[in-house]
């Protein structure tokens, strides 16, 4: 020790010279820059995060909202007795005769009337001006007149849905430029539309049509709607609730509370594991395989988009609820069976209902995660125009053949006119609005009922 | 078709089981002369033992006979058919959904009452003109219906109809049989608890067990087309062969090499997308950010993951892609002024949108990992005067190095087997190309391609599907293993 003080400590010369902890040589200066990097670049990834998530967001809203409004065009159009019912006997086989293009006169002459009472100049016939409606327009005043016989002969206000052309135009997708080599509307027809705004018989107001009606032919995207293929989407969760929970819970309390450790149980294990990664467009090809092509069960039906998606579900779901039957105590179970209980009594009485929030919530993410999945649907038949209208029954709810929300969305997203492009936006909102709900009350259940012990 | 009658028989076991549930639980109570304490199990259970034997074995020979009924009835009547029916270019397979068509068609046919139960059993294609009568109530056959075929399809009815006939007897028959069997051993001293939970645990076992069925069936039905194709479609051309040009006309070239560099292209681009910023936010996250950030930033990045792939399809069709056009494309008009890219779908834009879909799934299965690594590593390398970012770059992502690469791993898989951004965002031409502003298409979209629309599941372009399949299938369970030991090897380590 004295050798130690006495001898000069050796000349260890600080890097910097100066050495003062207060202030800050180059070398620290330099790690501290590179500290504040790296957490700058943690943050840049945050952030862009957060702005692809703000901008997929602002995207699907901007565009998709105008697929919730729809312009109608007023007009009072006299159902004229010598054209819709010649021996004026109102016999529904006789009115039945009368086609849609029975009908297109009287738009005709509705249109020039109209056109006449607001004093518009146009150089446009008749015809013409009833191309700014929808091809469905003569369809819904057919469908009202047989609905309503005792009304031929009066003039009846109707609200019909203008075209494809006409909707973009008031939504500005469609301007005079765009549709320079466009053969379904002229300038002047777009003229027209202008001052039948001015007059108040254009307007777009909101449209509950797309929100509970059916799909529509290429030409008519005016009047497609998302409701069929919600109410598919609706027998198909039905299918996959009714199905998965049962099998998934059964499963679970298999693994989780009986399962000897053994070779069998490994596999199992592994291979629920595995399942829950493989991709769903396989599911998609067992279901086409087994569920189509060997059984012969219908395609496009909801109940084989079901099973599928049950299948796909099963792992999510049993992998949710084994961790909430292991957060349950081992006290609860050893209480009961101390108490006299059998093994499946301490089970079934005391650690399930336990489990049951955790269970619930696991089951409601797996719906939310079924309800968005599309590939496995597209090679079942659930996707292209299905002119399909709302089921009358369970069974045909199930049988029938049906889209689903997501597959909806992408046969819109293939067609060709952009007017659909708005529709798909649109049912991206609607899905999303019931992803968010499902996912809401997952949340609020496991907030509630999550006991911590 | 017959399923109005395996409706009532599926209703008749289960009135039979409520039945039969109430009628044991009645004749153990009576056994004890109504007082409970002299029964061996509680009251309901011996209700719950009737009703598993009533329903168990009756419903569980339905769903056999459901799912044997058809092929028995297909192999029988296939024999049928004359042999050279079949090999006039045609197959088994087309001819048999010949006859089950005819088959429905006169089923609907009777149902409509164009014809009577016994026309349908009778009519002969020499006496009236059957494509017409079915083309009457809505069934359009493709040509007309050949003399072979509508015996065949006649004969199909019948069997059908005997065998589901056999079928409502067979299931009645056995749940009565449950039903009268359980009632009789009913009494005080039957060990109803101990029955009921021994079929209990075999449910659960079952339940359990579906999972591999489930896997069983996926590699069956695709390595049993699979097999079909390679007898169609030399292996060799769809292992090593250049060039992906299906032609419904035959005479295809069904690579899947070209397939394969479109999809591994593509998850390469959207994981050098998602890889860096996924784990520069698990980072952030785990190590620097307060609770506060956190409980906020992991969520919003999660939502990401919530969103359905079709959302993503969409955003990567109409949004990515078109401003990427706008970036690379357009010659003049365009920002850069460049005409490299001609349409919205390409790899760069899938790649894309495929990366921000995978930026959550890297951060949050990188968050778990970094938080296992034990804060005395951390502790230690601070002791030692390392800074923050140090202690991270040199000792925390060294220890988790292993569970990121599983977790990179895993993202690589979801994003080979992903479907919807792709169909949508990458296009349909096959080819070896490095451009990423070209159109390029991937094993899933071909799948889908290949088995939507009009199929003939005897013809080498639609069965490529199914080869397309196990191959993805493969590949993705694959990684998920190598992933999944690499994970849970290093997880070991530190428990």
């Amino acid at each position: 020790m004295t050798d130690a003080t006495s001898s000069p400590m050796p000349a260890i010369t600080p890097v910097s010279g100066k050495g003062s902890l207060m202030a800050q040589d180059a070398r620290t200066r330099k790690r501290n820059a590179a500290e504040a990097r790296f957490k700058a670049y943690g943050m840049i990834a945050i952030g862009i995060g957060m702005l692809m998530l703000l901008i997929l967001v602002f995207n699907i809203i901007t565009r998709g909202v105008g697929a919730f409004q729809q312009t109608f065009v007023t007009l009072e159009v006299e159902l004229l007795e010598e054209k819709l019912d010649k021996n004026g006997n109102r016999d529904p086989a006789d009115l039945a005769k009368v086609s849609t293009f029975g009908y297109a006169p009287l738009l005709r002459d509705a249109f020039e009337a109209k056109v006449a009472e607001l004093g518009v100049e146009t150089d446009l016939d008749g015809k013409d001006m009833a191309d700014i409606l929808s091809a469905g327009a003569r369809a819904q005043m057919r469908d009202f007149v047989l609905a309503n016989p005792d009304q031929i002969g009066n003039t009846v206000s109707f609200e019909f849905l203008a075209s494809g052309r006409v909707d973009g135009y008031l939504k500005d997708r469609v301007s005079r430029d765009s549709i320079a080599n466009d053969k379904n509307i002229s300038v002047e027809q777009l003229d027209l539309v202008d001052q039948l705004i001015d007059g108040g018989t254009v307007e777009k107001r909101f449209n509950l049509a797309f929100i509970t009606g059916a799909d529509s032919s290429d030409a008519r995207p005016e009047s497609a709607g998302m409701g069929v293929s919600m109410l598919g989407s609706l027998f198909m969760m039905l299918v996959v609730l009714v199905l998965s929970l049962p099998i998934g819970v059964a499963a679970s309390i298999y693994l989780e509370e009986f399962a000897p450790k053994n070779w069998i149980t490994d596999i199992i294990e592994v291979n629920i594991s595995n399942l829950a990664a493989v991709p769903s467009i396989v599911f998609g090809i067992l279901g086409l395989a087994v569920f189509i092509n060997y059984m012969h069960l219908p395609t496009s039906a909801p109940l084989v988009g079901g099973l599928v998606l049950t299948l796909m579900t099963l792992p999510t779901i049993i992998i949710s609820t084994r961790a909430s039957l292991k957060a349950v105590p081992p006290s609860i179970r050893d209480a009961a069976l101390g108490v006299g209980a059998s093994k499946m009594q301490s089970v079934f009485h005391h650690v399930l209902p336990l489990a049951a929030p955790g269970i619930l919530t696991g089951t409601i993410i797996g719906l939310a995660q079924a309800l968005g999945e599309t590939a496995p649907l597209l090679l079942i038949g659930m996707v292209g125009f299905i002119a399909s209208n709302a089921p009358d029954s369970i069974a045909s709810g199930l049988l029938d053949p049906n889209s689903a929300m997501p597959a909806q969305i992408y046969e819109w997203a293939r067609r060709s006119d952009p007017a659909f492009y708005e529709r798909a936006w649109g049912g991206i909102i609607i899905l999303l609005m019931f992803l968010i709900t499902m996912n809401t009350i997952a949340v609020i259940l496991r907030r509630r009922f999550e006991r911590r012990w | 078709m017959a399923l109005g009658l395996t409706g009532y028989v599926i209703v008749a076991v289960l009135l039979l089981t409520v039945t039969a549930f109430f009628m044991a639980r009645g004749r153990a109570n009576v056994s004890a002369g109504g007082d409970i304490r002299l029964l061996h199990s509680l009251p309901n259970y011996y209700g719950y033992n009737a009703a598993m034997f009533t329903a168990v074995p009756a419903l569980g020979v339905f769903a056999i006979w459901m799912l044997a009924q058809p092929l028995m009835i297909e192999n029988s009547v296939f024999k049928l058919i004359p042999e050279q029916m079949v090999s006039e270019g045609s197959s088994r397979g087309l001819v048999m959904s010949d006859v089950r068509r005819v088959a429905e068609g006169l089923d609907i046919a009777v149902e409509r009452g164009a014809l009577t139960a016994e026309e349908a059993n009778s009519i002969r294609t020499e006496f009236r003109d059957v494509r017409e009568i079915l083309g009457d109530v809505g069934v359009a056959l493709g040509s007309n219906v050949e003399a072979e075929v509508l015996y065949a399809a006649q004969e199909y009815r019948s069997r059908s109809a005997s065998g589901t006939f056999g079928m409502t007897i067979v299931v009645l028959g056995l749940a009565l049989i449950g039903a009268a069997a359980s009632l009789f051993v009913t009494n005080a001293d039957f060990r109803a608890r101990n029955t009921v939970e021994r079929g209990a645990l075999v449910l659960l076992i079952l339940a359990a067990s579906l999972a591999i069925l489930t896997t069983v069936g996926i590699v069956l039905s695709m390595l049993f087309e699979t097999f079909n194709f390679f007898r169609m479609h030399p292996w060799t051309d769809f292992f090593f062969g250049g060039s992906w040009a299906p032609n419904f006309r035959g005479n295809s070239d069904l690579s899947i090499l070209p397939l394969l560099w479109g999809t591994l292209y593509i998850s390469i681009i959207a994981l050098l997308v998602a890889v860096p910023i996924g784990l520069f936010a698990a980072i952030y996250l785990s190590e620097y950010a307060g609770p506060k950030v956190r409980s906020a930033a992991k969520p919003l990045l999660e939502i990401l993951a919530g969103i359905p792939t079709i959302v993503y399809g969409l955003f990567a069709l109409l949004t990515v892609g078109p401003a990427l056009v706008s970036v690379f494309g357009r010659g003049e008009e365009g920002l850069l002024g460049v005409e490299w890219m001609s349409g919205a779908t390409a790899v760069l834009t899938a790649g894309l949108v495929m990366g921000i879909m995978l930026i959550p799934f890297v951060s949050s299965l990188s968050d778990d990992i970094i938080n296992a690594v034990p804060q005395a590593m951390r502790d230690g390398s601070f002791g030692l005067g390392a800074t923050h970012s140090e202690t991270i770059r040199q000792v925390v992502l060294p220890a988790a190095l292993p569970g990121i690469v599983g977790a990179v791993l895993l993202a690589a898989s979801r994003a080979i087997g992903e479907t919807m951004i792709v169909v949508l965002g990458a296009g349909a031409i096959a080819k070896f190309s490095l451009n990423p502003l070209e159109a390029m298409t991937t094993i899933t979209t071909r799948i889908v391609s290949q088995l939507t629309g009009d199929t003939d599941f005897a013809s080498p372009e639609t069965l490529v599907a199914f080869a397309l399949g196990l191959t993805l299938f493969v590949l993705t369970l694959g990684l998920n293993v190598l992933a999944l030991y690499i994970v849970r090897k290093y997880r070991e380590q530190y428990e």
